[in-house]
């Protein structure tokens, strides 16, 4: 069960109002995108749910319970993992240490235990060996093989953005917040990433909330849409509800004089 | 090529047969090293080892978390006087001394590490230089501590002084023994805490910490940590080199020292545990030893001590040890910047395909 609720989310940043009284409900186990043109508060959006930045009002709630106010590392022990829009990796750390990152949660090694790992036999060891196996699986899934020991900072662009998603993946998220998953990717690695998206809906029962300005991809795996232009909501409601809404086709295309 | 059967072999010790057999031939050579090395030259070999601790500690902080510290000499200093003041007032057995003294360390790492919440870069820097200083004027402004005349360090005693169960270490040599095994337990300790998620949160925190918050890593929790243990490690350090050097004063723990622990590092190779053993090992070599045979060198040594004399001081070679240390780092920053781990990385790929 994730059942994400947004109440009256505002925030505004000296003076301008970045996000403006902004309600909206993600179900469990669906797809719900944000669409907007750059600079309307969608990343801001994900980094009020993920505790970022604080909201001046409003409630976010996770199955009930209240978000707001608690620490990112608090907010990602509740299950809400998110990839960003630059990519924020652990350059200097291979890909298969990015993704254990997300394994941190899962883990309870201390000082003393790390310090002692003597042998395959030691408590760490074992965690350590069972997280990694996880942590394989992951890098099966997102066809990372062929980089798993090399330096995130030696890939490539698109590459980058599965390891990314592979490390929110491994942290068991129970809510995935993907922030434009598939810019700088072409349009072969676009269409895995589609597959990838829906298949973590469905296998791992993950309820996703996606940033994403490719239209295509939007309209093909949203169970629901929510469009903002300059932080306020324009509409809400299935694809073919908001494709065809006035307001959102001015915002995208300019309106007619 | 060794292809891997298990994730175990990712983090073990040894990862292949080859690394397994040096480290066996090594472990050998340093275990009978006084048989075939004189004794001025083991004191140095201890010196090397204590530091070899320091720079393993102060990379877990600099190179793996990426928090600077301008005063691991102060945490150097606790160690010692720790380990000494124990030992001497409190009649405890040598172990007892210096674990005690190594987190009295810790805990004024954690304290420290406190500020480095909300300081970055060069302010983080001028909090702990802060620390380094106050720590060295405050011990010397006190009598239990022997003040401004430093302290000569009780024997080294591993069972109870005063008592028959006294067991006293004397010699270079004995202690050598005594410091390689703990350094040896405190390299692998480091290498292996670097291998679990610990070490993968302090990295996680250097390359981008909001991703690291994100991901669920307490960053209050794991900064002051990152610092506590870098200054348990200084701690151990500095309570070892009291009973290598068997007497210090205050102003031996200077800022100076804290800048040459940073440099051991940086030489050695931010984020490497082995660069951090090489770095420590090359910088305590040429302080104290290189220059004495530059010296000695047939006739480039009298030319350069005669430039010294008449150009930067009459005693000897002293300031080109400062010169020949600013020359190294600034080598290294442009052409190595991985340091000297950088450099024997580097060699490996070389051997891999030799011949070819």
């Amino acid at each position: 069960m994730a059942h994400v609720r947004v109440e009256n989310l505002s925030i505004s940043f000296g003076g301008i109002k970045a996000v403006d009284d902004v309600s909206f409900e993600v179900e469990d186990n669906t797809i719900f995108s944000i669409i907007g043109p750059n600079g309307s508060g969608k990343t801001t959006i994900f980094n009020m749910i993920s505790g970022i930045y604080r909201p001046d009002s409003g409630r976010v709630t996770l199955d009930g319970e209240d978000l707001v106010g608690k620490r990112p590392d608090k907010i990602a022990k509740k299950g809400i993992a998110r990839t960003f829009q630059n990519i924020q990796l652990f350059t200097n750390a291979t890909v298969m240490d990015n993704i254990m990152l997300g394994r941190h949660i899962h883990m309870k090694t201390g000082v003393l235990g790390g310090a002692f790992m003597w042998g395959r036999s030691s408590p760490t060891a074992k965690e350590e060996v069972k997280n990694r196996e996880i942590v394989e699986h992951i890098i099966d899934f997102l066809d990372l093989q062929s980089v798993r020991d090399q330096f995130v900072g030696n890939l490539p662009y698109g590459k980058r953005k599965l390891v990314e998603l592979g490390r929110a993946l491994a942290l068991e998220p129970k809510v995935l917040l993907l922030d434009e998953p598939s810019a700088g990717m072409n349009t072969e690695e676009k269409d895995d990433l589609r597959i990838w998206i829906k298949d973590i809906q469905e296998d791992y029962r993950v309820t996703i909330l996606l940033i994403e300005h490719d239209m295509n991809m939007v309209m093909g795996i949203s169970d629901r849409i929510l469009a903002i232009n300059q932080g306020v909501k324009i509409v809400e409601g299935k694809p073919s509800e908001v494709q065809k809404h006035p307001e959102v086709i001015a915002a995208y295309l300019g309106e007619e004089d | 090529m060794d292809m891997k059967r298990d994730y175990y072999e990712d983090i073990e010790l040894f990862q292949s047969n080859t690394v397994f057999f040096w480290t066996v031939v090594l472990m050998a050579c340093l275990f009978t090293l006084p048989l075939y090395v004189e004794s001025y030259n083991i004191y140095l070999v201890n010196i090397i080892l204590v530091h070899v601790i320091m720079a393993v500690g102060l990379n877990i902080l600099v190179g793996y978390t990426g928090q600077i510290s301008l005063g691991h000499a102060g945490f150097f200093a606790i160690g010692a006087y720790g380990t000494a003041l124990i030992s001497m007032h409190l009649h405890m057995p040598f172990v007892v001394s210096l674990i005690a003294s190594g987190l009295i360390a810790a805990f004024f790492g954690f304290i420290l590490g406190l500020p480095a919440l909300r300081l970055e870069g060069p302010y983080l820097a001028i909090a702990t230089l802060g620390f380094g200083l106050t720590i060295m004027h405050v011990i010397g402004r006190w009598e239990v501590f022997g003040g401004r005349m430093g302290i000569t360090v009780p024997p080294l005693d591993m069972g109870v002084p005063g008592t028959p169960l006294s067991f006293v270490i004397e010699g270079d040599v004995k202690i050598y023994y005594l410091i390689l095994v703990i350094t040896i337990l405190m390299v692998i300790c480091a290498r292996n805490l670097m291998k679990t998620r610990l070490g993968r949160a302090f990295v996680a925190i250097r390359d981008d910490d909001v991703a690291a918050e994100v991901m669920g890593v307490n960053l209050t929790v794991y900064k002051t940590l990152s610092f506590a243990v870098s200054a348990f490690y200084a701690g151990i350090a500095g309570g070892l080199y009291g009973y290598v050097v068997s007497f210090f004063d205050p102003f031996t723990f200077n800022l100076i020292l804290s800048i040459i622990f940073l440099v051991m590092v940086v030489v050695g190779g931010l984020g490497s545990i082995l660069g951090s053993v090489l770095g420590a090992s090359l910088i305590t070599y040429l302080q104290f030893d290189l220059l004495k045979n530059v010296e000695e060198l047939p006739y480039l040594g009298d030319l350069l001590v005669l430039v010294s004399r008449k150009w930067l001081t009459v005693i000897g070679l002293a300031n080109f040890s400062s010169i020949a240390l600013g020359v190294i780092m600034i080598c290294i920053v442009i052409f190595e910047p991985l340091g000297m781990f950088g450099i024997w990385i580097r060699i490996k790929k070389y051997w891999k395909t030799w011949p070819f």
